[in-house]
């Protein structure tokens, strides 16, 4: 008998406890549900914030990095001398490997016309340090930047490159428009 | 008129975008006689997000899968395969992200950050282990935590650890939890993705340290049975509480206990409890007065706690990058003339001034401040009421599993020779 109104005692308190919690659980996904977004969130690199620093070479969680040099053709000069390809001491304007930035030799130059040479980036072999895209903003139109390339990014609960950025141009933005390419992303649109 | 208007507007519109881009473009693009054809940069897409909700019903299938084999079925071999399966597809399919012991960090950011809002996936991964533990137990743990199948499926030759060893080391885990939510709520870090041991092996790339840190835990969790689970992980706070309070929970005797003693070796995690003996009843007349000792010292503890945690806020918020700017700008200023630190020399030239980072850098010191208070209370409420639970009896008659601490592995079932 006595042990019988313990045990329902014990019951009672257990059902109202786990009533309170379960009105927290709701409690708290109500109020997450009106913050909700329906879109995912993936990481990208905001090109204009972007200064080049390397350790987006060196610090994402993948080897080789996820991100990328991307070239936005709708804004490179197609230059003879490209400051995204040759080293600033280069001997020659020509593919001959001490001439080149890239330590990979991943940008590959193809002549088109007099004077005009087309610049490709191989991603098999970018590492993402950003040496051209450094060389193309000082001396170019900018047209080389990194992008974080969603094919081989793991997209981390938190990115560990957008940590140590230091110029805070890694930022999580809406999977349906997951690229900031230049040209169709400007400044403005950065906001 | 009106359209007149809105032509003019279209070519204001046009004249300031061209000029835009007339600004970035130092060498303008050729026009090309040849009939080159300019490729497009490619762009593949992130992963669909029907995919993501397709994660989303694999969790929701292995709970529900995990609660019927740990309720219903009563099957340990069904589970083994189970975790197994979870290992594979969140573990080394789905690369260990997204997982519910880090989304608690989403959901932190979530209300501390007005500028994040949480996916669906990130909230269910969330919500829905909590509402299955609190009806079935931590079934969760059992089969479909991926962390926790790469530490069950290692377990060879299990010690029991003794009682004070498990009550003390069982507190990490709401340090950890409490550090964690500290953390993502001041936007600085979440700790909890960064050292998880296992996604480096799931990856199979990680950081050196962070290798050694994963392998280690395995090499461990073959003899301390899941280290991970029982000492660090801070969701199982979360699911320890819910557990505590489920509908239903895995019972070890499928009708009633003959007190056989057979099952004792078999739980590897030691969350069996016993019954109580005679002996034990007697002392517990002098431990009312433990009780209420205990009880009036909580709110000691939460202040003490909350004390310490407020002494070490400045210590914490040094993980902050711009708090550790800004006193390393403050303590060493000859670090600008260092043209090898890239954070200095990025602030140096962002234009931003030093009146600027000191003020944010406060600010978030600020925010360390008041959390560290809840944060040391928290931790000093947990001991708190840790202690208290030392002195509180609870008479139990048959061998049962420990609602809170038990993963419903069901290893205990297989031992129970009771037929239904």
């Amino acid at each position: 008998m006595d042990n019988d109104k313990v045990k329902s005692r014990r019951e009672f308190l257990q059902s109202g406890v786990r009533l309170s919690l379960a009105l927290a659980l709701g409690g708290i996904g109500g109020l997450a549900v009106s913050r909700l977004t329906g879109d995912d969130y993936v990481w990208q690199i905001d090109p204009f914030k972007c200064t080049q620093c390397g350790r987006c070479a060196t610090e994402c969680v993948m080897s080789p990095s996820a991100v990328k040099c991307i070239h936005a053709y709708d804004l490179c000069g197609y230059c003879d001398l490209c400051g995204g390809y040759f080293k600033p001491g280069y001997n020659a304007l020509s593919t001959a490997g001490e001439n080149q930035l890239c330590p990979t030799a991943a940008i590959e130059r193809k002549f088109i016309e007099e004077p005009y040479f087309e610049y490709v980036i191989n991603e098999e072999l970018c590492i993402g340090c950003a040496k051209c895209v450094k060389g193309c903003t000082s001396f170019g139109n900018g047209s080389l930047h990194l992008q974080i390339v969603h094919s081989l990014c793991v997209n981390c609960n938190e990115c560990s490159i957008a940590r140590v950025c230091p110029s805070e141009a890694i930022s999580r933005v809406k999977a349906s428009q997951a690229y900031r390419i230049k040209g169709g992303f400007t400044q403005e649109s950065a906001g | 008129m009106k359209k007149r208007i809105c032509i003019l507007l279209a070519f204001a519109f046009l004249i300031v975008a061209s000029s835009v881009t007339a600004q970035m473009q130092r060498f303008p693009k050729p026009e090309f006689e040849s009939g080159y054809e300019q490729p497009d940069p490619v762009t593949p897409e992130p992963r669909a997000l029907a995919l993501e909700y397709f994660d989303v019903a694999v969790l929701l299938a292995a709970l529900s899968l995990a609660s019927w084999l740990a309720l219903k079925k009563r099957s340990r071999q069904g589970m083994l395969w189970l975790s197994v399966f979870t290992l594979l597809y969140f573990g080394f399919y789905r690369n260990g992200c997204i997982c519910s012991v880090g989304s608690i960090q989403n959901m932190t950011l979530t209300f501390a950050d007005a500028g994040y809002t949480i996916s669906l996936t990130a909230l269910l991964f969330f919500l829905l282990p909590l509402i299955f533990t609190l009806f079935f137990g931590r079934t969760f743990c059992a089969g479909a935590c991926p962390l926790g199948a790469i530490q069950d499926l290692v377990i060879i030759k299990p010690i029991s650890l003794p009682s004070w060893l498990r009550t003390t080391l069982g507190l990490v885990p709401y340090l950890y939890l409490a550090l964690a939510v500290l953390y993502a709520a001041t936007g600085t870090d979440f700790i909890i993705c960064r050292y998880d041991p296992f996604v480096g092996i799931f990856r199979m790339d990680a950081p050196f340290l962070m290798t050694v840190l994963g392998i280690a835990f395995l090499l461990m969790g073959m003899f301390v049975a899941r280290p991970y689970c029982r000492f660090f992980c801070p969701y199982g706070v979360l699911l320890n509480w819910m557990s505590h309070f489920s509908k239903w929970h895995l019972s070890i005797t499928p009708s009633h206990c003959i007190q056989c003693k057979l099952c004792t070796t078999s739980c590897p995690f030691d969350a069996i409890d016993y019954p109580t003996g005679e002996k034990t009843t007697a002392l517990s007349r002098d431990s009312a007065k433990r009780f209420l000792v205990y009880a009036l010292l909580i709110p000691v503890w939460m202040a003490a706690g909350g004390f310490v945690g407020s002494r070490a806020h400045t210590w914490l918020s040094k993980a902050h990058p711009d708090v550790y700017l800004a006193e390393l700008l403050i303590t060493r200023p000859e670090v600008k003339n260092d043209p090898d630190n890239i954070d200095v020399q990025t602030f140096l030239s962002s234009g931003k001034t030093m009146p600027q980072l000191v003020e944010s850098a406060q600010a978030i010191r600020q925010k360390f401040y008041t959390g560290s208070w809840l944060a040391g209370g928290f931790i000093g409420l947990v001991i708190g009421v840790t202690l208290l639970n030392q002195v509180v009896f609870r008479r139990r008659s048959d061998y049962r599993p420990n609602r809170g601490n038990c993963y419903s592995c069901a290893r205990c079932v297989d031992y129970c020779p009771v037929d239904r």
